[in-house]
C-alpha cells in the first residue's frame, strides 16, 4: 500500500466496513482533537471505545475507559490510534496479539511509522496513516463541506437531512481519486525533508 | 464508485453543489438567514467549541456561502476555502492568520492600486510592514527576505498591464525563506492558471471579477493549498499555538491540511466580520457556472482587441502578454496557455489627453473601475484607481500618465474594434 495518499474507494471501504473502534489515546479532554473525533464517530454510529490507561474507572461520553486493547475483551474491526509517531509500535505490536485480529490499524493525523504499517499489513491489516477518520467521514459524506471544505466527491443525488446518531451515505462520486495535488505534494516534501 | 477525475468544466457546475436535503431544490438556494436552530445544547456546544461540522450564524459561515466556497476551493485544486465580503477583506483576513506587530511581508511592487494603498496605509496602522519587490526581478524578492518576513504576496496576472508573473520562482524563494507564497488570482480566474499547481500555498480573489463575471456582487474568497507547515519555528502562532479564544485548541493539531482555512473562519472572519451575503454568494455561483465559456471568450476577444491596437498608428505601445511580441509572452505561454487574460493596458501616442478623449468618444466600452465584467470597461489609471501613487510609482506600477486600461468583455469583437477606431480615429 502507498501510505502517501489512499484511493477514496480504500477509506470508502474501511469506514463502512467497520463497526467497532478502539480509539488509543482516547483524552476526556473536551478540547483535544482525540475528544473531538471520538464523539463524532460516536454520533455517526460507531461503537467507540476509550483506551488510556490513565483514565481507568472514569468514562467518554457514557463509554467506560479501558488501560489496553486486551482489556477489550470483545473483538474489535479497527484501532484507532491518537499517539505521536515514536509510540505506535508498541500499540501495533500489542493490536498483533488480539484474537481475532482487528481488520484495521488506523493512525491520525501527523502520525506515521511506516515499519510499523509493513508489520500490521503482513498479518491482512489494512493500514491507514496521518489522517483523521471524523475528517474523512466527513469528507466522504460531504457533511464536512459546512466548513468550506472541498470534499472532492460530487453528487446530484438528494441525500437525507442529517440527525443524531444516523449514518451518512459514503457513496458519493469522487474526484480525483482521492488525494489533490498540492497535499500530496506538501507529504512528499515533508518526507524527503526527514 | 469510479475515482475519475472531472474536468475543469463540469467542476464549475457541480463541485460543493448537491440537491437541498429538505426540498430537493436542485439549484442551490439563498439561506438568506442570519442564524440556525440548534438540536439541543449538547449540539450548540459541540458546534461553539469547532466539534461539530455545522451552522450558527451566517458571519461565520452559511450554507449557501459552504458551496462557493468548495467550489472555488475544488477549481484551484485546494483543501479548503473561505467566502468573504470583499477580495479587499480576503487580503485582511489572510495576513493577519500570519502576522503579529512588527512582522513583515515581501509584495510585488505590480498590484492593483487598491492593494498598494491597502498595504502601504491600512496595514501599516496594524503594524504589518510591507517590503516591496519587483516581480520581474526574482533576485529582489531573495533581498528583501529577513527574520520578520512571514509571507510573500504577488498576483499571478497583475493589474493594470496584465504582466505575467514567475510563481514559480518566487514560490523557490518562498520555500526557502520557510514562509507561505500568497497568490492573487483574480485577473487569471482558475480556468487560466491555478497558482496551487505552480507552488502557492495561498490564492485569494476578488470573486468581484471574472469569477462572478457580471459586474454586480462583491466578493472575495482564501484558498487553503494544504501545503504549508504551520507547526515549524513558531512563526505562526494562530496556527501552531493553543489559541485562547477557543479553550486552548491548536488549529494545525486539530485540523490538518485545511487549518488555514478554519483559522482564516474562526479567528478572522469571526473576529473582524467581513462576512458576504448569500445572495452575493448565491449571484457569483450562478457566474462561476459559466467561467470557463466566458474566460475563453474574453481571452479571444481580448487578443483580438490587442492586435487591433497594436497596428493603430494612434497608439504607442499596447502591453498584452498575449502578444507574441510582448515582454511577458513567454510567460504567459508557460502559464497561461488558453489565453493571458483579458485586462492590459495600452499608451497613446497622444499621451494624457488622448487617453481622455479616448474615453469620452467610447460608446460601448463603460468609463468605471472595475475589471472582469461580462461588458467591455476602459479606465484611465493615472486619474483614478492609481491617483493616490506618486508619479515615480504609478509608473513602476504599470499606471503612467499615458496609460488606459482595458477589460474586455464578452460582446462581439468586431464592434469592440469599431468603437475603439471611430474613437481613435476622429
Ligand atoms: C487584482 C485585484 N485584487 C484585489 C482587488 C480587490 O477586490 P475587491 O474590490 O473585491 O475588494 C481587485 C479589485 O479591483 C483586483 O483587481
Amino acid at each position: 500500500m502507498n501510505h502517501d495518499s489512499y484511493p477514496d474507494n480504500y477509506i470508502r471501504s474501511i469506514l463502512n466496513g467497520v463497526k467497532s473502534i478502539a480509539m488509543v489515546g482516547a483524552s476526556p479532554v473536551n478540547v483535544r482533537p482525540s475528544y473531538f473525533a471520538f464523539k463524532y464517530l460516536a454520533q455517526r454510529g460507531y461503537d467507540m471505545i476509550p483506551v488510556n490507561p490513565g483514565h481507568v474507572g472514569k468514562d467518554l461520553l457514557g463509554k467506560p475507559f479501558v488501560a489496553s486493547l486486551r482489556d477489550i475483551g470483545r473483538p474489535v474491526d479497527m484501532i484507532d490510534i491518537f499517539r505521536n509517531s515514536s509510540h505506535i509500535m508498541p500499540v501495533v505490536d500489542e493490536a498483533l496479539t488480539l484474537d481475532p485480529l482487528p481488520k484495521v490499524i488506523w493512525m491520525q493525523l501527523g502520525a506515521r511509522d511506516d515499519a510499523a504499517a509493513e508489520k500490521a499489513e503482513a498479518a491482512g491489516i489494512k493500514v491507514v496513516m496521518n489522517r483523521c477518520p471524523k475528517i474523512e467521514y466527513g469528507r466522504l459524506s460531504s457533511e464536512i463541506s459546512w466548513m468550506g471544505v472541498n470534499s472532492r466527491t460530487l453528487s446530484s443525488k438528494r441525500a437525507p437531512a442529517p440527525t443524531q446518531g444516523m449514518r451518512l451515505s459514503l457513496n458519493r462520486m469522487s474526484v480525483g481519486g482521492g488525494d489533490t495535488a498540492a497535499s500530496d505534494r506538501a507529504a512528499k516534501n515533508k518526507s524527503e525533508q526527514s | 464508485m469510479s475515482d475519475r477525475l472531472p474536468g475543469f468544466s463540469t467542476l464549475a457546475v457541480h463541485a460543493g453543489a448537491q440537491p437541498d436535503p429538505t426540498t430537493g431544490a436542485r439549484a442551490t438556494p439563498i439561506y438568506q438567514t442570519t442564524s440556525f436552530v440548534f438540536n439541543d445544547a449538547d449540539h450548540a456546544a459541540s458546534l461553539f467549541g469547532l466539534q461539530a461540522f455545522g451552522n450558527i450564524y451566517t458571519r461565520i459561515g452559511n450554507p449557501t456561502n459552504a458551496v462557493l466556497e468548495e467550489r472555488v476551493a475544488a477549481l484551484e485544486g485546494g483543501t479548503a476555502a473561505l467566502a468573504v465580503a470583499s477580495g479587499h477583506a480576503a487580503q485582511v483576513v489572510v495576513l493577519q492568520q500570519l502576522l503579529q506587530p512588527g512582522d513583515e511581508f515581501i509584495a510585488a511592487r505590480k498590484l492593483y492600486g487598491g492593494s498598494i494603498n491597502q498595504f502601504t496605509h491600512a496595514f501599516k496602522s496594524f503594524g504589518w510592514n510591507v517590503v516591496w519587490a519587483d516581480p520581474d526581478d526574482v533576485a529582489s524578492f531573495e533581498r528583501a527576505v529577513t527574520p520578520r518576513t512571514r509571507a510573500i504576496f504577488i498576483e499571478s496576472i497583475a493589474n493594470p498591464a496584465g504582466s505575467i508573473t514567475d510563481i514559480e520562482a518566487i514560490s523557490t524563494v518562498a520555500r526557502k525563506a520557510g514562509v507561505p507564497l500568497i497568490v492573487d488570482n483574480t485577473l487569471a480566474s482558475p480556468y487560466l492558471i491555478r497558482p496551487i499547481d505552480h507552488g502557492a500555498d495561498i490564492v485569494v480573489h476578488s470573486l468581484t471579477k471574472f469569477l462572478g463575471g457580471h459586474g454586480n456582487s462583491l466578493g472575495g474568497i482564501i484558498v487553503d493549498a494544504g501545503t504549508f507547515d504551520w507547526s515549524t519555528g513558531g512563526k505562526y502562532p494562530m496556527l501552531s499555538e493553543p489559541r485562547p479564544e477557543y479553550h486552548g485548541i491548536r488549529l494545525q493539531e486539530t485540523f490538518g491540511n485545511f487549518a488555514f482555512a478554519i483559522a482564516c473562519r474562526v479567528l478572522g472572519l469571526r473576529d473582524l466580520g467581513p462576512a458576504l451575503s448569500p445572495f452575493n454568494a448565491f449571484m457569483i455561483l450562478t457566474g462561476i457556472e459559466t467561467l470557463p465559456l466566458r474566460m475563453q471568450k474574453h481571452c479571444d476577444n481580448a487578443k483580438a482587441v490587442a492586435e487591433f491596437l497594436a497596428g493603430h498608428s494612434a497608439v504607442a505601445s499596447v502591453n498584452y502578454a498575449g502578444l507574441a511580441s510582448d515582454k511577458y509572452n513567454q510567460l504567459a505561454r508557460k502559464y497561461a496557455p488558453k489565453g493571458a487574460g483579458a485586462v492590459f493596458t495600452f499608451s497613446l501616442k497622444g499621451g494624457y489627453d488622448a487617453g481622455v478623449s479616448l474615453v469620452s468618444k467610447l460608446q460601448l466600452f463603460s468609463h468605471l473601475a472595475n475589471v472582469g465584467d461580462t461588458r467591455s470597461l476602459v479606465i484611465h489609471p493615472a486619474s483614478t484607481t492609481h491617483s493616490q501613487l506618486d508619479d515615480a510609482a504609478k509608473t513602476k506600477s504599470g499606471a503612467g500618465p499615458d496609460v488606459v486600461r482595458l477589460s474586455i468583455g464578452i460582446e462581439d469583437k468586431e464592434d469592440l474594434i469599431a468603437d475603439l477606431e471611430q474613437a481613435l480615429g476622429a
